[in-house]
């Protein structure tokens, strides 16, 4: 299945990637082969297989309902661009 | 053209855990800002998230209570979408295998019983707040409520009304308070509702194009915002128009609904299972351990109230509409345990009065259940009259004390003897001769509406503290001579 070029970049905003002009048409031959390797494993019969939720066939281990972390804002909010009052200053946005 | 309306809810509610769902933060509201989120809340390389079984063990009793089947392997799954107060870029959420589905509740509106399915509930983790207010120019993150777990509760489009979807959420909310597993609070976001509004012609199956209003806190709003939004569609329908399918808010200054903004672009969140957290397996023995521990619940409380007590219909399904009423009540009943009804008179009629006044809750009752239990006592022996037990019960909510020290205190004891009730019979009928004399021309069967204002003038003098029975008689016996 061919993939166009508006579709690589809806794809690309979707994951917020900025792509330029000139790598498209290799980005869009990429996908159409992974979707071409889709197709072809679609052509095996798995009505008798369970889905697989995940590769390690394991159950989750719980953890107990106590709280073990400290409030270590000062340390983290060393790395964040900006800070005011404890909140962390992102550029304005409304909905 | 008959319209009828097809409504949906999703009811985001947030689990009194003592700690995150994914993270050993403390999972509670009011802190100062991001004192609360970890390495895991804040989505920083290399952690890994655990999930919390008592989250699990909360969405489990959820399931049962609303008679719905437990998945015996759920799966977590990321819910990709960026927005700054969801620093991962994902929502750890479920898609395709949700812990809890096909479950239904009854919900009673206007005499009649409805059952509305409860399409499917999944756990998932809060975003954090956004605070615009006080910033200028940019706006502030506190993540202290990244992490919380929510369920989410999906309801089947089985509502047809407004007063039929806040039947619904007022449903849950009292469930969710009875299982202990949310505090249920509104106003800090606790229990937060999305309504999912279509119209069609009366009596057609199909569905129209619907619309989501998101984040309504208040049963109140969220009777107003489907109303409005019933009444918009009608209106564009009508009008030639089409309903288009979108995201919209309620502004409750206004009472109306309105699109977002900024959400044009179709939602496309590619979930897909986190391969952070292996599927939550549930076997039926860890099914039985938590049916057990389910308490009471409304409907069957009701059932119990109506027997044991004999109470009606309406008594106590206001009595039993959230568990905090329903535990006061039956305080209150052990300490008159021969006075169900009068009890449920109280706490319905002046308790609750006195607590709306002051906008209370019944927790934060300035007289406790066993007072209560006692002035019914005093009333239903005689001691004093109801009109006199009101009183007491003002005075024990504005000041304390014991009910009987108050009745012997103010001197409010009824006063039962007949001849300080005659004496005082006689002073009214010797105070008022004009009335006595048209009373006594009157006809026989006009006379009964004419004792009322001897009976009112007794009542006064007697500072409301005479037997009203035994002054009617002794009246009705002196006004014939």
């Amino acid at each position: 299945m061919p993939i166009k070029k508006t579709q690589v970049r809806e794809i690309a905003w979707l994951a917020r990637l900025a792509i330029e002009d000139e790598a498209m048409a290799g980005y869009a031959k990429d996908m159409a082969d992974i979707l071409a390797l889709v197709e072809q494993m679609q052509a095996v019969d798995t009505s008798a297989v369970e889905p697989l939720a995940h590769p390690l066939e394991i159950a989750a281990q719980l953890r107990p309902d106590s709280v073990n972390e400290e409030n270590r804002r000062e340390d983290f909010q060393q790395t964040a661009p900006q800070t005011r009052d404890g909140f962390y200053i992102v550029p304005r946005f409304v909905e | 053209m008959k319209w009828e309306s097809v409504i949906g809810l999703e009811l985001h509610v947030q689990l009194a855990t003592r700690s995150k769902i994914f993270s050993g933060a403390a999972n509670r509201f009011g802190e100062s800002p991001n004192t609360l989120a970890c390495a895991v809340d804040l989505g920083l390389p290399g952690v890994l998230p655990v999930a919390n079984e008592e989250v699990i063990r909360m969405a489990v009793m959820f399931g049962l209570a609303v008679d719905a089947s437990i998945a015996g392997q759920s799966v977590f799954a990321r819910k990709n979408y960026f927005y700054p107060d969801l620093p991962k870029g994902y929502q750890i959420s479920q898609y395709e295998l949700p812990i809890v589905s096909a479950g239904r509740v009854q919900i009673q509106v206007d005499g009649t019983t409805r059952e509305i399915g409860i399409t499917r509930a999944h756990l998932e983790e809060d975003a954090g707040k956004s605070v615009h207010e006080g910033f200028t120019g940019s706006t502030g993150i506190d993540l202290n409520r990244a992490g919380a777990p929510l369920i989410e509760i999906v309801s089947e489009p089985d509502l047809r009304s407004a007063g039929e979807a806040v039947a619904l959420m007022k449903k849950i909310h009292a469930l969710v308070r009875y299982l202990e597993i949310s505090d249920g609070n509104m106003q800090e976001g606790s229990f937060r509702c999305d309504a999912n509004v279509s119209i069609r012609p009366a009596g057609e199956s199909g569905l129209g194009t619907r619309t989501e209003t998101k984040n309504i806190n208040s049963f109140r709003f969220v009777e107003q915002a489907i109303n409005y939004e019933i009444d918009r569609q009608i209106g564009l329908v009508e009008a030639g128009q089409e309903v288009i399918q979108e995201t919209r808010l309620f502004d409750p200054d206004r009472n109306e609904t309105r699109p977002m903004r900024g959400k044009e672009e179709a939602n496309d969140y590619r979930y897909f299972p986190d391969p952070d957290l292996p599927p939550v397996v549930i076997d039926n023995d860890y099914i039985e351990s938590v049916r057990r521990q389910l308490p009471e619940l409304p409907e069957q409380k009701q059932q119990r109230f109506m027997e044991t007590y004999g109470l009606s219909e309406y008594d106590s399904s206001y009595l039993v509409a959230n568990r905090e009423t329903a535990d006061y009540y039956e305080a209150a009943v052990v300490a008159a345990p021969e006075q169900p009804k009068l009890v449920a008179n109280t706490v319905m009629g002046v308790l609750s009065a006195s607590l709306n006044r002051e906008n209370l809750d019944i927790k934060d009752s300035k007289v406790s259940a066993d007072k209560v239990g006692n002035l019914v006592i005093r009333i239903a022996d005689g001691t004093i009259s109801n009109k006199i037990g009101k009183q007491v019960f003002e005075s024990l909510w504005e000041g304390g004390g014991d009910v009987d020290d108050i009745i012997e205190k103010q001197g409010l004891k009824q006063v039962t003897d007949s001849s300080e009730i005659g004496r005082l019979v006689d002073e009214v009928i010797a105070g008022n001769e004009a009335q006595v004399q048209q009373y006594r021309n009157a006809a026989p069967e006009k006379r009964g509406k004419m004792i009322g204002y001897f009976v009112g003038q007794v009542m006064k003098k007697s500072k409301g503290k005479a037997n009203p029975k035994q002054v009617n008689l002794l009246l009705a016996e002196k006004l014939e001579k």
